[in-house]
């Protein structure tokens, strides 16, 4: 590729007590689009994106953004230079309001108070949460406090999201909800990588995947041929499963 | 450099004095690693265990060691009953909660019993608090040897209460995983309270093995409760063997320090410990859990 | 805004009392109030609105209050000049914990024990050099006059405490309404989350513990001119300590006017009980303990979470803690 891509990871390797989380992982993310990262529970996901974050640091490998070795940088320097990633496991800052989590993203970029809470309005208005700005980000419901983590990223107007299953624990109306949020984000011009393990969400949202399973990247391409993927399959379901799917589908067709 | 001769004793008295520090943080230790809570109240519940001794002694005549009979199960009651009544409702999620409730029942704890004993120090007079033992070259008092071998006993004892009973391997179970525990039937509630009063059951054994030796005042517990956190640090919190080591480290390290920088500074030297270890290595130099 | 008009309200009211109280005893009621509530606007500047639970805030108050003392006595420094300089070391001091505790990522009890062991460290040394008078203590002469920060009325001393609370508080409301407040509170309640969101946890703690360490100095070196005499049980000792922390507990930590109902709340209960119990040792601390722990029990968001609950919701004040 002639440009700088927005995030390349070449050969990350981590590992915890002798287990590899991460066994040499290379990918390129390019600017613009939505691209996503799947792979079985405990495949290395989150580990991966903690790694590219500035969470953990490597045992070897570098991670590259904007053209700039960010390995090892702190999460706050690799935010501030604009890659953001929420958590899985929602970490709203509990007794504060929507507005006020918000804010705390805002304030990356804008000094001001009031204008840290204008911008924050306008975030949430964004995401669908104009309507609960002074509700204590704590008695959200789920999708709520997902949509805050979509929120407080976006409003510290990064270049690069790093979404960990932003949409597990939704129920299907609530996924349809969401990711024309998520669509708008890239819109604005936001690139975004995603974990998911929802494969709808997968399917219909990014354009290219990487499967990651055991700390490795075993697959990449189009989701709709990754999916298909015997290995895929086998690393989702076990062995032996590819085969009698297969048999299934001809059977069915 | 001060000669052999000097040396020696100095620091077989710091291993002895080591030994009942250990016996202090022995409790500790297992409170926090099972419970993962820092029980700040212990230097005031040894007082407490202090105080029955004494008064056992003085009122009735009870030796220091028959007491060892009733004292722990006792303070075993005590702290059964604290755990469950007090410190297990006021986590709420943060365990600096806890540190706090523990550091109001140490105030309450001592400054109640300063109003009731006054600040006066008492000792106790037993036929063999003035005996000593020779050896190497060294003069140490029969009680502090006693102490240092009641250490010893005390870890062995609390060992296998741990690893053979089932009680120890509900506790094990439970350090480990919680919600685990939890499933297959154990009583955590049960569980904890009966951790958390065998480790001031223990406290209840250091002051009978150490009232021959020392001393009861109101503010006794207060020496002990940074030397004995001290010591759960630096042998690693929840580990037995562990914190019979940090004892001993610790007894050296004072004995030493104060004859080299003299009575009021050598003490320095247990809190220099303390915070480059809790800031280095904060899983302790021997690292290892319950 | 609106809590800084009350704020205002409530500071000019104080400063009403030196002209209408006309006893000595009353008057110096109120000035131990605001200076308890100067002691725990410090602690929670950093405990309250950091979530660092500090149990060696006598490190702090301390030197502020042996820096007074030793450079007049030893240098024959101005106590004026004294009390720009017992807040610098204190600020010295809390940033040398601070580097070296939140450096390493301590958290938590650690931190708390941490804390502590420092301030005792100090006290160890304060007892062993000379400069301090060691076990002694360390007297300041008494040569009353403005001009030497001893004061011939209570007045004097009243509004230098005065004036050092409304300073503390002042800054406790920029921290509500502020960048720097608002990630300092976003550190408290996921420290994660705010780093990821590209706050420097390191950076806020540590203006938030140089703050706490000068709000803390200036108690020290009020308590150092007001009484004349220090030694190291009393500037290093534990009850400072828990003094400070008792304070915002009591009346709501992360709040504004927490430390202020705190300290009344304290000082109305220990004059309480000398009416009601005689002036016995210990009591008013056993006291205290019993609060601490009701507190911490069944109300761990102070008087002002009670204040709050009896109000519209939408009329909370200040940050809430979880």
């Amino acid at each position: 590729m002639p440009e700088v891509p927005m995030l390349e990871i070449r050969g990350l390797m981590k590992s915890f007590g002798g287990v590899k989380a991460s066994n040499n992982v290379s990918l390129t993310v390019p600017e613009g689009r939505i691209t996503s990262l799947i792979g079985p529970n405990g495949a290395g996901k989150t580990t991966l994106f903690a790694l590219i974050t500035g969470f953990h640091k490597p045992d070897a490998g570098t991670v590259s953004f904007l053209g700039e070795d960010i390995t090892g940088l702190a999460p706050e320097e690799i935010a501030r230079r604009g890659m953001v990633r929420t958590f899985q496991i929602v970490q709203p800052f509990a007794g504060q309001t929507v507005r006020e989590n918000i804010a705390v993203g805002a304030h990356l970029r804008i000094r001001s108070r009031t204008e840290a809470l204008e911008k924050a309005e306008a975030v949430a208005k964004q995401v669908g949460l104009g309507d609960r700005l002074d509700q204590d980000a704590s008695s959200l419901t789920v999708a709520g406090r997902k949509r805050l983590e979509v929120a407080r990223a976006l409003a510290t107007d990064p270049k690069l999201i790093l979404f960990d299953e932003v949409l597990a624990g939704l129920n299907p109306s609530e996924i349809r909800d969401v990711i024309p949020v998520i669509r708008a984000v890239r819109e604005a011009g936001v690139t975004i990588l995603l974990i998911e393990h929802v494969m709808q969400a997968v399917m219909s949202l990014s354009e290219y995947t990487w499967v990651l399973n055991q700390g490795e990247l075993i697959a990449e391409g189009a989701p709709a041929d990754v999916v298909s993927d015997p290995l895929v399959v086998e690393a989702y379901l076990g062995k032996g499963m590819a085969e009698r799917m297969a048999r299934r589908e001809a059977r069915h067709a | 450099m001060p000669d052999l001769a000097i040396l020696i004793p100095s620091v077989l008295n710091g291993l002895t004095t080591g030994a009942l520090y250990a016996l202090v943080a022995l409790g500790l230790t297992l409170i926090y690693g099972v419970l993962h809570i820092i029980n700040f109240a212990h230097g005031a519940l040894l007082m407490i265990g202090l105080y029955a001794v004494y008064f056992l002694n003085v009122q009735f005549g009870v030796d220091p060691y028959v007491s060892l009979l009733i004292v722990p199960p006792l303070m075993f009651a005590l702290g059964y009953a604290l755990q469950r009544g007090i410190i297990t409702r006021a986590g709420h999620g943060r365990d600096e909660n806890i540190l706090l409730v523990t550091l109001g029942l140490s105030i309450v704890i001592e400054n109640l019993s300063l109003f009731v004993f006054k600040s006066d120090t008492r000792v106790i007079d037993t036929p063999y608090s003035f005996e000593v033992v020779e050896i190497l070259g060294a003069f140490l008092p029969l009680p502090k040897v006693i102490a240092f071998v009641g250490a010893f006993v005390t870890a062995g004892i609390l060992w296998v209460l741990m690893s053979r009973t089932d009680l120890g391997k509900a506790i094990r179970a439970l350090a480990k995983e919680r919600k685990g525990a939890k499933l297959v039937g154990i009583n955590t509630e049960h569980v904890y309270a009966m951790s958390f009063g065998l480790g001031i059951a223990c406290l209840g054994v250091a002051a009978c093995l150490l009232l021959p030796s020392y001393y009861v005042s109101p503010q006794v517990g207060h020496g002990f409760v940074l030397i004995a956190f001290t010591i759960v640090v630096l042998g690693g919190m929840g580990s037995f063997v562990g914190a019979l080591i940090g004892g001993l480290i610790i007894g050296v390290v004072e004995a030493l320090g104060g004859l080299f920088l003299g009575e009021s500074l050598g003490q320095i030297g247990i809190f220099v410990i303390f915070i480059l270890v809790l800031i280095f290595r904060p899983t302790g130099l021997l690292g290892h859990k319950v | 805004m609106r809590q800084l008009v009350i704020l205002g309200i409530v500071f000019a009211l104080i400063g009403l009392a030196p002209f209408v109280i006309a006893s000595e005893f009353w008057l110096n009621l109120v000035i131990m109030t605001l200076y308890a509530a100067l002691l725990g606007q410090a602690w929670n500047i950093l405990g309250g609105f950091g979530g660092q639970f500090s149990f060696g805030h006598a490190a702090y108050f301390g030197t502020g209050a042996y820096t007074v003392a030793v450079l007049q006595v030893q240098l024959g420094v101005n106590p004026w000049l004294g009390l720009v300089a017992g807040g610098l070391m204190a600020v010295v001091v809390a940033a040398g914990i601070g580097f070296s505790t939140f450096r390493y990522g301590l958290r938590g009890s650690y931190f708390a024990l941490v804390t502590l062991a420092f301030a005792e460290v100090l006290r160890i040394l304060s007892n062993s050099v000379d400069f301090t008078g060691a076990g002694v203590g360390i007297l300041i002469p008494l040569d009353q006059g403005a001009a030497n920060f001893q004061f011939v009325s209570k007045q004097g001393f009243f509004w230098v405490i005065w004036l050092m609370a409304l300073a503390a508080f002042t800054v406790v409301w920029w921290l509500g309404n502020s960048r720097f407040g608002a990630q300092l509170m976003a550190v408290r309640d996921n420290e994660d989350a705010a780093r990821a969101l590209g706050v420097s946890a390191f950076r806020v703690k540590m203006g938030a513990i140089m703050l706490s360490g000068l709000f803390s100095g200036l108690a020290g070196v009020f308590y150092a001119q007001y009484f004349l005499y220090l030694d190291p049980y009393i500037a290093y000792g534990p009850a400072i300590s828990i003094e400070s922390l008792l304070v915002p507990i009591i009346g709501g930590m992360g709040t504004l006017f927490g430390p202020l109902l705190g300290a009344v709340g304290l000082h109305l209960i220990s004059e309480l009980t000398r009416e009601l119990i005689g002036d016995l040792p210990g009591i008013s601390l056993v006291l205290y303990g019993i609060l601490l722990v009701i507190m911490v029990l069944f109300m761990p968001r102070g008087l002002a979470g009670l204040v709050n609950r009896l109000r519209p919701k939408s009329a909370a004040t200040g940050a809430r803690h979880a």
